[in-house]
């Protein structure tokens, strides 16, 4: 029973991580269309900046906010240079702009900090959080971040008025551009948002499976599976998806099928999700008018 | 407009792909074996390029995947070389045959799936492949992560050329055979319903173009391409092991198609060489160079030019031929 706790646990804090980065999908695909292949590499490459920082001698929670600003505006520059001209482009074209840049990301990382694994600490320290059987302070730990994650982002697209500028320009562009809303800048503040929660799920996830360039592959399919399964328009559905998917994994990894088979679940989960509800749980359903 | 979509052939272009294939035959004679096995391999890439193709190119079915249906051409000829001692061109229909059958499955479910979804569910494939290939139970047949490792076969009736000489002629003549099939696919009825499904599905459709057919039919031809290729870059390498076919395979592939040319034949080849010899060289540089290069070029000729290099070349010999 104990250990079935445990798994559980377990399996709600990697799905915080999960839950993170379906955030950081759901935000580029409302506005867009668009499923961000790179955002997995983009949150790498920001962990990374944050190792750097921390290596420079800054303590770790000022490292840990120079890096969100740095990715914040990484995103927007992103949005700017290379998504702005594959806006209106077949889908195809930008499919490979994202490939491409999941492809320079990577090899970026590897040419800089090169392939070796390297430990990255974590901020919750053993006497952050009463000591327990279940979870270790780090799983907590992500488990709070990601809730406060949450909390900031609600609180922004309810009650700030540039949170609903950006709601209005991701429903309706046409009406919001009509009402004044700079329409292609709250797509670029969109990707700067999704740079910056893709770098929080990145710095939670670095301690447990280690910096490395390609440390992200198997959490980005995950984060599709939520994203997919709770809906991929839907920012709350794809939080209550990454922790299922975090769940399922961990119960599954440990009970039915090993930890070996792994990628193989998020494949049978992404392939069985778009077949028999593509819409998720909570997505609207898409009807195209001919 | 591609040769692959006009009615026939003239006779002067005819004249031109003897000349080539002419060049092509002759090549390993003037090469070291390790050079010929280089060229080798690039046609090698060349038909899984082809594959790929009639699927993205023809039929504007994205896939990220292709490296899983590559890995499953590769250990099919392992496996029966390896294990039942089957001579390696029989192991090339099986492994296509194999091949078609898992590609038009997976091409089923993919009719659902468009644009972004169908390039997600290939993806998630290519990232699961090498994982599923180590997998405990099937390690009996894939010998888990040590691979295999398979024999080079000796030229036959004892003629007198090195084995890799022979090797070079054996996947050119299967890749000619290979490329004249696809003309034939593309050039008529069959190439005129893949391209039309792909720019107008809903026109194509009304039209009578049973559009499930075609998809399915497509990728798993598009596979079967890829299997073949698979199959004879295993007998080439000699080896298999999971980490060879991982999602950065599969996504040289796509690099391959845009940089020779989204739905032409020549891009295959275009797009093989710069895939087989372009991370040769800029390995020098750093081990992440290869990858760096490749993004930037992704970036440059989808902005640039999205034709690819077969459609610039076709734009400048049309230049010089007007003045």
């Amino acid at each position: 029973m104990e250990a079935l706790l445990h798994q559980i646990l377990s399996g709600l804090a990697a799905g915080g991580i999960y839950a993170s980065l379906a955030l950081a999908l759901v935000m580029i695909y409302q506005s867009t269309h668009h499923i961000n292949f790179a955002q997995g590499e983009m949150a790498m490459f920001s962990t990374y900046l944050a190792w750097t920082f921390i290596n420079a001698g800054f303590p770790y929670w000022i490292a840990f906010v120079a890096t969100l600003g740095v990715s914040f505006v990484a995103g927007i520059l992103i949005e700017r240079i290379v998504i702005r001209p594959v806006e209106r482009a077949p889908v195809l074209s930008v499919v490979i702009v994202f490939i491409a840049l999941l492809v320079i990301f990577n090899s970026l990382a590897g040419w800089i900090y090169t392939y070796t694994i390297k430990s990255f600490p974590s901020p919750f320290g053993g006497s952050f959080f009463p000591q327990n059987p279940y979870m270790s302070p780090h799983e907590m730990g992500t488990i709070g971040v990601t809730f406060v994650v949450l909390i900031l982002l609600y609180a922004f697209f309810r009650f700030t008025p540039l949170g609903l500028a950006m709601r209005a320009a991701a429903q309706n562009p046409v009406s919001s551009r009509l009402a004044g809303i700079r329409v292609g800048w709250m797509l670029a503040l969109g990707w700067g948002l999704a740079a910056t929660i893709g770098a929080i799920a990145g710095m939670m996830v670095a301690p447990v499976v280690y910096l490395d360039p390609n440390m992200m592959a198997g959490v980005l399919l995950y984060a599709f599976a939520a994203a997919l399964l709770g809906g991929i328009d839907n920012p709350f559905g794809a939080v209550l998806g990454g922790f299922i998917v975090g769940v399922a994994e961990n119960l599954l990894g440990a009970y039915v099928i090993g930890t070996e088979l792994k990628l193989t679940v998020a494949l049978v989960l992404i392939v069985a999700v778009l077949l028999f509800k593509p819409s998720g749980f909570f997505g609207r359903v898409i009807v195209t008018r001919v | 407009m591609d040769i692959a979509t006009k009615g026939g052939i003239d006779a002067r272009r005819l004249i031109g792909v003897l000349l080539v294939v002419l060049a092509l035959a002759i090549l390993p004679f003037f090469l070291s074996d390790y050079r010929t096995f280089q060229f080798t391999q690039a046609i090698v890439y060349a038909i899984v390029l082809l594959g790929l193709n009639i699927l993205t190119g023809y039929n504007g079915q994205i896939s990220l995947g292709h490296g899983a249906f590559f890995a499953i051409g590769a250990y099919t000829a392992a496996i029966l070389m390896d294990r039942f001692g089957v001579p390696y061109w029989a192991t090339l229909p099986a492994a296509g045959v194999i091949c078609f059958v898992f590609g038009f499955l997976f091409g089923l479910p993919a009719l659902r799936l468009q644009g972004h979804y169908l390039a997600l569910a290939t993806f998630a494939l290519a990232v699961a492949t090498p994982q599923l290939l180590k997998y405990k139970r099937l390690e009996e047949w894939t010998g888990g992560v040590q691979g295999i490792v398979i024999m080079k076969p000796d030229p036959p009736f004892g003629l007198p050329l090195s084995q890799d000489r022979w090797l070079y002629l054996f996947t050119l003549f299967v890749a000619i055979v290979l490329f004249v099939v696809a003309w034939n696919i593309l050039r008529g009825r069959t190439g005129r319903a893949l391209i039309a499904l792909r720019d107008q599905p809903i026109a194509a459709e009304a039209m009578g173009v049973n559009g499930a057919v075609y998809k399915s039919t497509a990728f798993g031809i598009s596979a079967l391409y890829t299997g073949i290729g698979g199959a004879l870059g295993a007998i080439a390498v000699q080896f298999v092991a999971p980490d060879s076919f991982t999602a950065f395979l599969s996504i040289s592939f796509v690099v391959g198609i845009v940089v020779g040319g989204l739905a032409t034949l020549s891009g295959a080849i275009w797009g093989a060489l710069f895939i087989q010899f372009v991370p040769n060289f800029a390995d020098q540089i750093s081990k992440a160079a290869p990858w760096a290069i490749y993004g930037a070029v992704l970036l440059v000729f989808i902005y640039l030019m999205p034709g690819g290099v077969a459609w610039m070349l076709r734009g400048a010999v049309a230049k010089i031929l007007r003045r």
